[in-house]
């Protein structure tokens, strides 16, 4: 599988990053690159991670982002990053 | 590699300003399926839509989760079906069968509609045509997904007057057959001039003869990016303006090949090409209209507006050609009046009307697009304004259309509701003045001079 982009979006809270690197740890997802603002008091983060070895599938890994995100009260998009690739280099 | 503002802008056009994808198409070939037998055509229709289609709904789903890109349709386009059922219909009843076969095979693989209840009589109808033109009223009133049209004219032959003048009368028929819905049956056909074969929009989309056995097509959307790229803009000249526009529909496009290549590769179908169209919805902020607003108009239809639209048609033309492999299609900016929350809003107000959008239609894709005008309109009025329809293609040699519905029973002021993308929209006065002795000559209008370029 390519690379992967994890987009996190919320208030800002103690653990959040915690609780995602600790679900990506857990089935085998390597983080390569973290970069993270704080937008009036919103928090904005962006992963990118391979996936290549993970124990889901990717379809299973949005779904359980996504939920873990509802749990902090935060937005956790996953996307493959084809989609800013193609749209930001030619 | 890519960083986080990039990812960002991505992202906000998808969650705040409407970015999707609105349709992968697949085009599938019917000729096989032809038989002497109106069972047989029919059976063979309804098993290969269901095999070749099976998975399009679920890998557009999939696709869309991955990438995170909303995928709003789902949609088949066939063969013209005249040229399928030529050899198996004897009556316009025999046609309507068909319809139902096709509307069952739709409801089976899950898509919204399916297009190509179609004949192409640019030049002249075969009795297998006229039948089919002929049953196109019962079977738009009988079926939910079918989607109709008839090519009535193209830049190399001319137009076919005969044609023009019966679409005047099927089309007061269908909104007769479905006036319950508000003559919903209109709005799901078109009447058009120079039709491309790999058009993925309906209700004009059809496989044509000159495409493989099956095909992906695309058609991206995004009004609403370009509408808030503008926005940013202060004290733009028209550089700035066209150069913003132009970035603005190369990224768009981007993501439409992007997942025209993931479906094909998944499908195991060949990608054919991307409709470049900015195709607006009816929800606010998702509209042409606020894009010519955007650009320094009050409202959509004032002095200017035939400018802007052309400069915002072509701009994005520029933008997109070079993001993708294969463009075709209809592409160009869309001006349907029920789809567009602005649109309304500016015939509401009385600044749009019909001769203006019919010179808005010169300079963009693709003509009159569900535009309701009173129920009492002759059908010979509406065969003469499918004719100047046709002319502006002919002459200019683009796509145009008429997809017109003159609500049964309700008059100019009135509005009428089809729901969904299809929206709503207040019904236009037209002028009334007769045009009978015209459309009711026998024969068809001459190829123009410059069609002969050989």
């Amino acid at each position: 599988m390519n690379k992967v982009i994890i987009t996190v979006v919320g208030k800002d809270t103690v653990g959040i990053i915690a609780k995602v690197c600790t679900y990506l740890a857990k089935n085998k997802i390597n983080i390569l690159d973290i970069s993270q603002t704080i937008i009036q008091e919103y928090f904005n983060m962006m992963m990118i991670v391979e996936a290549a070895n993970a124990t889901k599938d990717l379809s299973e890994i949005i779904t359980d982002l996504d939920k873990i995100g509802e749990g902090i009260g935060v937005v956790i998009k996953c996307q493959r990053e084809e989609i800013f690739d193609k749209m930001h280099r030619i | 590699m890519i960083n986080i503002f990039e990812v960002n802008e991505t992202n906000q056009m998808i969650e705040k300003e409407n970015l999707d994808v609105r349709t992968i198409t697949m085009g599938i070939n019917l000729l096989s399926c032809a038989s002497s037998s109106l069972e047989e055509t029919k059976q063979n229709i309804y098993n290969k839509i269901t095999t070749l289609a099976k998975n399009l709904v679920a890998t557009g789903n999939e696709i869309e989760k991955e990438f995170g890109i909303p995928i709003v349709n789902k949609r088949i386009s066939i063969t013209p079906i005249s040229l399928v059922g030529q050899n198996c219909c004897k009556t316009p009843e025999d046609y309507v069968e068909i319809a139902k076969t096709l509307d069952k095979a739709a409801h089976e693989v899950g898509v919204n509609f399916i297009g190509g209840y179609s004949a192409i009589v640019s030049k002249g109808m075969t009795k297998s045509d006229e039948l089919l033109i002929k049953s196109i009223p019962m079977a738009l009133a009988s079926t939910e997904l079918i989607c109709s049209s008839v090519n009535v004219g193209s830049t190399k032959t001319g137009i076919n007057m005969d044609a023009v003048r019966l679409l005047g009368d099927i089309i007061k028929e269908t909104a007769k057959l479905t006036e319950d819905n508000d003559s919903l049956g209109c709005a799901k056909f078109v009447a058009l001039c120079n039709a491309p074969d790999d058009n993925p929009f309906m209700a004009g989309a059809f496989h044509g003869v000159s495409e493989a056995d099956a095909i992906i097509n695309v058609g991206v959307s995004g009004p609403g990016v370009v509408k808030y790229a503008l926005q940013n803009l202060d004290n733009a000249d028209f550089e700035e303006l066209c150069e913003t526009i132009k970035k603005t529909a190369f990224k768009i496009t981007r993501v439409g090949q992007l997942v025209a290549q993931e479906a094909s590769k998944r499908l195991g179908i060949p990608f054919g090409i991307i409709d470049l169209s900015l195709a607006p919805t009816p929800a606010v902020g998702d509209s042409v209209a606020e894009i010519l607003e955007e650009i320094g108009l009050q409202r959509a239809g004032a002095p200017g507006t035939t400018a802007a639209l052309a400069l915002l048609n072509d701009q994005v033309k520029k933008g997109g050609v070079m993001a993708s492999s294969y463009v075709g299609g209809l592409s160009g900016a869309f001006i349907p009046v029920s789809e567009d929350q602005g649109m309304i809003d500016a015939v509401r107000e009385g600044s749009l009307t019909i001769e203006k959008l019919e010179a808005m239609t010169c300079v963009c894709s693709v003509g009159l697009d569900m535009i309701a005008i009173p129920g009492d309109t002759s059908a010979e009025t509406i065969a003469g304004i499918i004719a100047d329809e046709a002319a502006i293609g002919m002459v200019n040699q683009k796509t145009t259309a008429v997809r017109i519905i003159p609500a049964a029973g309700k008059k100019a002021g009135d509005v009428v509701e089809f729901g969904g993308l299809l929206g709503y929209a207040p019904i236009m006065p037209v002028n009334n003045f007769d045009c009978s002795v015209f459309v009711n000559r026998k024969g068809r209008i001459p190829a123009p001079i410059h069609s002969f370029k050989n």
